[in-house]
């Protein structure tokens, strides 16, 4: 009996372990927190049958702007449910700003741009279906999706179709590599450690030891580590310490940390998220360990944390193609609009998504498109435009220009935490 | 230098492995269930800290009692509502809904609480103190844990060799029956058990947290499993064992973190517990029960 019993519990503890892995991970663009996601599908599946059965009325959380006859029709696909929402939220709302101010300003062409946004809870499946409703709407152009996942299936959907798709925020290189439609305005993952690793070379200048963290579960985190280190290789860094933990052991960080102290590390580097973050932050204070902390775009998020101490973050520094505090006008202008209409500082995903539609209008203007060709032609003929064009001006970086591949090449501008808020670091 | 701070690291973790191991090793001693949710009501004690805290600006100490009363309440309230119809059933029947009250307990924290992490206060405030001229760091927490953790085990063997309803809990573990007919109010002592596993609970996710710093319904999740695996590899229903196998688990978690692998960390804990029951199926600590036939 005794023995059958503890069969049975092994095999149930090893279950819920497995069970177990999905959780934790709140609000990220790339990693997914399913556990989440099933309770917040679960939620909205009765709307989104409901959205379907008035399929002509238009939907009414989503933002939308009908442009009537000879319009671009233009479609957003992101997580504004779930615990995504902040990222899809951000990009929708964004994205609304963006196409009002065109309009205002007589449209593109003499077009105007017609706008709808779908949410799709940062799952593959209900992205897809968003994808073909909007298809249904009339839509013509992509902006999206929001997050690395759905942004695989859905790009796989568009490329079929050859349809212009340009994502604001998914960052991953399997999202544009195999498809010639897809186009980022984010910085691919390995970008990020690249650039990173010369910044920390070439500006910070007195760093040799440095020590990097990284999330070896996580694609976005393994990524970005991956390239970091070779770059910091060839600009002669020391990594005296490279350790990993997985979504099991993203508490206890003492041992890497210690592994860098011991190394007598400088900076350290995270790839990371802004949860993890500010437990290796908590932790590295305990310990009494106080070099310079380092991160990417993942961290931004840690001052909005609840309950966390913002002097712990004093002196962090991301690299982040945008910061709201930028005093140049079209920031300003972007996120005071923001503000006034939604309450809030919009976050980086928003202001990439404001910059892709700015994108989409000069791709149109210097392509010459017009709204009553084919989806495919229309698809075929942005295509080409982009991978010749540089466009100036966007909130996330001077100068984009596309490769060949569709990633994004710009200057990262990074920031410094000083005083619980992000100060540009030139 | 370098090992001695691995290792009180490890102590640290094990400790608090421990006192939640001591949860599991009461409860299936006495009531020979395994009561998976008690991760789960280590999570809803830290978030009665969080909030008592941060949203009711109470001290530390009262929202930590605060947070043990309402554990206790909660443990009684799942053993009453949830494995007391079942004391009959099969004991497959109660283990699973074990797990359903597990699921249960995180979706509706996720559902009150949201799914985004909350950084968790110092409750505690202790200093870290620093020996060998700074070579050697030793953050306050760590210490306070390893003593809470050895002070909670003491009392635990006393009451159990001591008291009228520590006799009681032995009795009910040894022939719930025989105790019955020996006026043992058996739903009482069960009852109680609970009682003192979730008030447990409740101290192991206040130290849990105030070590870790995050917070979210998913936290008491895998601690959890690995305290179950702490007292499995104690010998499950002895205190001593749930004491030495969850500082040996801590202590194998960290060091093999730290020389071998941090990726590699669980598949070792793992591994042990798999090496320690082939060798020995009853743990370091349990007893051989005859089988009956």
């Amino acid at each position: 009996m005794k023995k059958k019993l503890f069969s049975l519990a092994m095999a149930a503890m090893l279950s819920v372990s497995l069970l177990s892995g999905c959780g934790g991970s709140g609000g990220s663009s790339d990693t997914s927190s399913d556990a989440t996601e099933d309770s917040a599908s679960a939620d909205t599946s009765d709307e989104s049958s409901d959205a379907e059965e008035a399929d002509d009325t238009a939907s009414d959380e989503a933002e939308s702007t009908e442009g009537g006859e000879g319009a671009f029709y233009i479609g957003g696909i992101g997580p504004t449910t779930g615990a995504a929402a902040s990222y899809g939220s951000a990009v929708m709302n964004a994205g609304q700003i963006a196409i009002d101010e065109i309009n205002e300003a007589g449209g593109v062409n003499g077009s105007q741009l017609a706008y709808r946004f779908e949410d799709d809870v940062h799952d593959p499946e209900k992205s897809v279906n968003a994808y073909n409703s909007l298809k249904d709407w009339g839509m013509q152009i992509l902006m999206g999706t929001v997050t690395t996942s759905p942004c695989i299936a859905v790009a796989a959907e568009s490329s079929a179709d050859n349809m212009f798709e340009i994502t604001p925020s998914a960052s991953s290189t399997d999202v544009i590599d195999t498809n010639e439609n897809v186009f980022q305005v984010c910085f691919t993952d390995p970008n990020q450690g690249t650039a990173s690793a010369d910044y920390i070379a070439d500006t910070l200048g007195d760093i040799s030891k440095v020590a990097v963290i990284y999330n070896s579960a996580d694609v976005y985190s393994q990524g970005i580590h991956d390239t970091f280190v070779d770059e910091a290789d060839v600009k002669g860094l020391e990594v005296v310490s490279d350790t990993a933990f997985t979504d099991d052991t993203k508490t206890d960080f003492s041992t890497q940390l210690q592994k860098a102290q011991e190394g007598e590390a400088e900076l350290v580097f995270l790839p990371i998220y802004y949860q993890e973050a500010s437990i290796i932050l908590q932790q590295a204070k305990d310990m009494g360990y106080a070099p310079t902390f380092f991160g990417v775009d993942g961290m931004d998020g840690i001052l909005t944390l609840e309950g966390f101490d913002t002097s712990l973050a004093e002196g962090v520094m991301l690299l982040t193609p945008f910061s709201a505090d930028a005093d140049d006008e079209k920031t300003q202008n972007f996120v005071s609009k923001y503000q006034e209409e939604y309450g809030d500082v919009p976050n980086q995903c928003g202001a990439d998504a404001y910059d892709a539609i700015y994108i989409i209008k000069q791709a149109i203007e210097e392509s010459g498109v017009t709204p009553d060709m084919s989806i495919d032609e229309m698809g075929s003929t942005l295509c080409e435009t982009m991978k010749g064009m540089t466009f100036d001006g966007g909130i996330t970086g001077e100068s984009m220009q596309w490769d060949e591949n569709g990633a994004v090449n710009k200057d990262p501008k990074a920031v410094v935490i000083k005083d619980g808020a992000y100060q540009s670091m030139d | 230098m370098s090992f001695v701070s691995y290792l009180i690291a490890g102590i640290s973790l094990g400790s608090i492995y421990a006192i939640m191991a001591l949860g599991y090793t009461m409860v299936y001693g006495i009531a020979k269930m395994l009561n998976f949710a008690h991760g789960d009501v280590i999570m809803i004690g830290s978030y009665v800290v969080f909030y008592a805290i941060n949203s009711y600006g109470l001290p530390p100490v009262v929202s930590i009692a605060l947070s043990v009363v309402v554990c206790t309440c909660l443990g009684i309230v799942i053993e009453k509502v949830a494995y007391k119809p079942l004391r009959r059933a099969a004991s497959l029947a109660v283990l699973i809904t074990a797990i359903g009250v597990s699921y249960l307990l995180e979706n509706l924290a996720l559902l009150f609480f949201g799914s985004d992490s909350k950084s968790f206060p110092d409750a505690l405030g202790l200093s870290t103190i620093s020996l060998a001229g700074g070579k050697l760091q030793i953050p306050g927490t760590t210490i306070f844990t390893i003593v809470v953790c050895v002070i909670i085990m003491v009392c635990l063997m006393l009451f159990i060799k001591r008291t009228k309803a520590g006799q009681a809990m032995l009795a009910v573990s040894e022939d719930k029956d025989a105790a019955q007919l020996m006026g043992v109010n058996v739903n009482a002592t069960i009852s109680l058990t609970f009682a003192i596993g979730s008030g447990l609970a409740a101290i192991a996710g206040v130290l849990l947290c105030s070590q870790y710093h995050v917070l979210n319904p998913y936290t008491g999740a895998l601690p959890g499993i690995k305290a179950f695996t702490a007292a499995v590899f104690g010998g499950i229903g002895s205190i001593p064992g749930a004491f030495v196998g969850g500082l040996l688990l801590g202590i194998i978690e960290d060091l093999s973190s730290a020389y071998i692998s941090s990726q590699l960390a669980n598949a070792i804990v793992f591994a042990v517990l798999i090496v320690v029951l082939l060798l020995k199926p009853t743990g370091l600590f349990g007893k051989v029960v005859r089988e009956k036939v």
